[in-house]
C-alpha cells in the first residue's frame, strides 16, 4: 500500500506520503499550486481520467501482488521467472522515480504562491490607493511610503485594455496585420512592464531608493488617471475638454508619481533626470493613446475631400448623417459637443 | 488482504490493524454509492465504471455527456445557490460555448478590407486565457476553489452571451436602424448582468467574505469585454 503515488508539492506533510496531499486538500488554506497533481480534487467527475491513474496504480500494485505470489513458483522456474520479476520492478521503480521527478519540477514552477503576498489587499485599502493615487503629496525630504501590492495595478491595466477597445471600436480603427485585442493588451502591459523596468533602471542609475515591485505599483496606479480621462474623452469628443483634463488629471497623476520619487532620490541631477523622464513618457502616453484611437472617418472623408488632404492626418471632423445608426449614441453625443462648441464660438 | 478489499478511501488503515481484522468477514459491495460531501475521490465508483463505459456503446456515453452538460446549462440559467457546477465540473460545456461563440463572432475573410472583427482564435483565446487570469486572480487572493472548477464555472456562464449573440443575428437581419441598435444593446445588458448574477452565485462562497468585490471586478471586465465584441459585431 505504501507505493501509491506521493504528491510532493506539499510542504506540510503531517500523515503519510500518501495522505500529504489529501491533507493540505482538506485545510483549503494550503498551497495555491494549480493542482492538477493532486488527485484528491476531483470529487466525482464521471468524464474525468484523473482516477485513470490511480487505477492503473491499483492494477499495478495487484498484478505486483500476483506476481509476487507466482514469484514462489518463479523460484522453481529458475533464472526465466526471476528476470521477469526483476524487470517489472525495475520499470515499476522507473516509474515512480519519474512521477516524481516530473511532479516536483511541475510544483516547482507552477507555484504561484510566490505572487501571494502581493495580492493580499482589501477593497478599502485598494479604494483608498486609488484615491491617493491622485493627490500629489507635498513633503518630499522624507522617504515615502509606497505599498508593494500588485492587484490593484493589474486591475487597472486590465480595465485600460478594456476601455482602450472600446475606444478603438468606436473610432474604426483597422489593424491590419494583427488584431485589436492583441493591439490592446500589447501596448496597456508593454507600457505598464516596459516603462516600469525603465524608470527602474533609471532608478538603479541615479542612487533612487526603489525596489522593482514598488515601481511597478506606483506606474500601476498612475494609470488610474489614465483611465479616467480616456473614458470620459472617448466619448465626448472635445479637443478643449480633453487637454483640459490631459492638464489635470494627467497632471495630477504625474506629479504625484514624481513627488514620491524625489523624495526616495538625493541630489537634483538625478532628480531632474528621473522625474523628468516619467513625467515626459507618462503624459505623451496619455496624448498618444487619445490621437491614435481618435474618432476619425478615414476612408468616407478622404473621397469627400479630395486629393488635397493627406491620408494620414487625424483631426476631428463632423460626422455626417448619413453614417449606419450603429453609431447613434456617439453620434448624439458628437452633435451635442458640436452644438455646445458653436454656442461657445458665439460669445 | 484484507485492506485491498476495503474502502481505499479510509486514512485510518494504512496499515494491517488487528483491530479490524474482523471487517475481511463483512463484503463490502460494490454498489453502495458514495457521494455527497466526501471529498475523497469515488474511486470504488470509478473502478466500476471503468469496466462500464469501456464497453458501452458511443451513443450512451455521448447521451450522458450531454444530458449532464445540459443539466448544468439549466443551472446556468436558473442561477441559485448550489455547487452542483462545482462538484461535477467538466469542461465539455464551456468549450461548446467558446466554439459557437467564436464561430459565430468571426468575420467572413472575403472582405480584407473592413476586417476589423475579431477571428475565431482571437475570441477562442480570449474566453480561455480570460479564465484562466481570473481563477489565478481568485486563488492569489485567498479562495478555496479549485483551477478546474473555477475555470468551468465561467466557462458556464458564457451560456447567456452566447445567447444574446443568437438573437442579435436574428436581429440584424431585420433593417438597420436606431431601433436596431437599442433592441440589440438592451440584450446584450440584460445577459451581460445575468451572466454576472449566475457566476457570482456560484463563486461568491468560495472567496473570503470581505473581499468577494475584488473577485468579481475581474469577473466583470471579462464579460464586459465579451459582450462589447458581441454588439460591436456587424456581419
Amino acid at each position: 500500500m505504501a507505493t501509491t503515488a506521493a504528491p510532493t508539492g506539499g510542504t506540510r506533510n503531517g500523515a503519510g506520503p500518501e495522505w500529504g496531499g489529501f491533507e493540505e486538500n482538506i485545510q483549503g488554506g494550503g498551497s495555491a499550486v494549480i493542482d492538477m497533481e493532486n488527485m484528491d480534487d476531483t470529487s466525482g467527475s464521471s468524464f474525468e481520467d484523473m482516477g485513470e491513474l490511480h487505477q492503473r496504480l491499483r492494477e499495478e500494485e495487484v498484478d505486483a501482488d500476483a506476481a509476487a505470489a507466482e514469484e514462489e513458483d518463479g523460484e522453481f522456474l529458475g533464472m526465466k521467472g526471476f528476470k521477469g520479476q526483476l524487470s517489472r520492478q525495475v520499470a515499476d521503480q522507473m516509474w515512480q522515480a519519474g512521477k516524481r521527478q516530473a511532479s516536483r519540477a511541475f510544483s516547482l514552477y507552477a507555484n504561484i504562491d510566490i505572487l501571494r503576498p502581493y495580492f493580499d489587499v482589501e477593497p478599502a485599502q485598494v479604494r483608498s490607493r486609488l484615491l491617493e493615487s491622485m493627490i500629489p503629496i507635498k513633503m518630499v525630504n522624507f522617504p515615502q511610503k509606497i505599498a508593494g501590492e500588485l492587484y490593484g495595478p493589474l486591475m487597472l491595466v486590465f480595465t485600460l485594455v478594456a476601455i482602450l477597445l472600446h475606444g478603438m471600436k468606436t473610432s474604426d480603427t483597422i489593424i491590419r496585420e494583427g488584431t485589436l485585442m492583441g493591439t490592446a493588451i500589447g501596448t496597456c502591459f508593454g507600457y505598464w512592464l516596459g516603462v516600469s523596468s525603465f524608470i527602474y533602471f533609471l532608478a538603479y542609475l541615479c542612487n533612487a531608493q526603489i525596489t522593482m515591485l514598488q515601481m511597478l505599483a506606483l506606474l500601476g496606479y498612475g494609470l488610474f488617471g489614465h483611465c479616467i480621462v480616456l473614458f470620459i474623452t472617448y466619448n465626448i469628443h472635445l479637443h478643449a475638454l480633453f487637454y483640459l483634463f490631459w492638464l489635470l488629471v494627467g497632471g495630477l497623476s504625474t506629479l504625484r508619481m514624481v513627488a514620491v520619487l524625489v523624495s526616495r532620490t538625493v541630489g537634483p541631477t538625478q532628480r531632474l533626470l528621473l522625474c523628468g523622464t516619467l513625467a515626459a513618457l507618462h503624459m505623451l502616453f496619455l496624448l498618444y493613446l487619445h490621437f491614435a484611437y481618435h474618432k476619425v472617418v478615414e476612408g468616407i472623408l478622404d473621397t469627400l475631400e479630395g486629393p488635397n488632404i493627406p491620408p494620414i492626418q487625424r483631426v476631428p471632423r463632423d460626422i455626417p448623417a448619413v453614417l449606419p445608426a450603429a453609431r447613434l449614441s456617439s453620434t448624439m453625443l458628437n452633435a451635442t459637443a458640436k452644438a455646445v462648441v458653436v454656442t461657445l464660438q458665439s460669445h | 488482504m484484507a485492506e485491498a478489499e476495503e474502502s481505499p478511501g479510509d486514512p485510518g488503515t494504512a496499515s494491517p490493524r488487528p483491530l479490524f481484522a474482523g471487517l475481511s468477514d463483512i463484503s463490502i459491495s460494490q454498489d453502495i454509492p458514495i457521494e455527497g460531501e466526501i471529498t475523497i475521490p469515488v474511486r470504488s465508483r470509478i473502478r466500476e465504471f471503468d469496466s462500464s463505459t469501456l464497453n458501452e456503446s458511443v451513443q450512451n456515453t455521448i447521451m450522458r455527456d450531454l444530458k449532464a452538460v445540459g443539466k448544468k446549462f439549466m443551472h446556468v440559467l436558473y442561477p441559485r445557490k448550489s455547487n452542483t457546477l462545482l462538484r461535477d465540473w467538466d469542461l465539455w460545456g464551456p468549450l461548446i460555448l467558446c466554439v459557437t461563440l467564436a464561430l459565430m463572432l468571426q468575420r467572413g475573410s472575403a472582405d480584407s478590407e473592413k476586417d476589423g472583427g475579431p477571428q475565431f482564435a482571437e475570441v477562442f483565446v480570449i474566453v480561455w486565457f480570460g479564465a484562466v487570469t481570473i481563477t489565478l486572480n481568485s486563488k492569489l487572493l485567498g479562495g478555496n476553489i479549485s483551477f478546474f472548477q473555477s475555470l468551468c464555472v465561467l466557462g458556464y456562464c458564457i451560456l447567456p452571451l452566447t445567447v444574446a449573440m443568437l438573437i442579435c443575428r436574428l436581429v440584424l437581419l431585420a433593417k438597420p436602424g436606431p431601433v436596431n441598435f437599442m433592441v440589440r444593446l438592451f440584450v446584450v445588458i440584460v445577459m451581460f448582468a445575468w451572466s454576472i448574477v449566475a457566476s457570482t452565485a456560484f463563486l461568491a462562497d468560495s472567496q473570503p467574505p470581505n473581499r468577494k468585490a475584488l473577485a468579481v471586478y475581474p469577473v466583470f471586465l471579462f464579460y464586459f469585454v465579451i459582450s462589447w465584441m458581441i454588439l460591436t459585431f456587424t456581419p
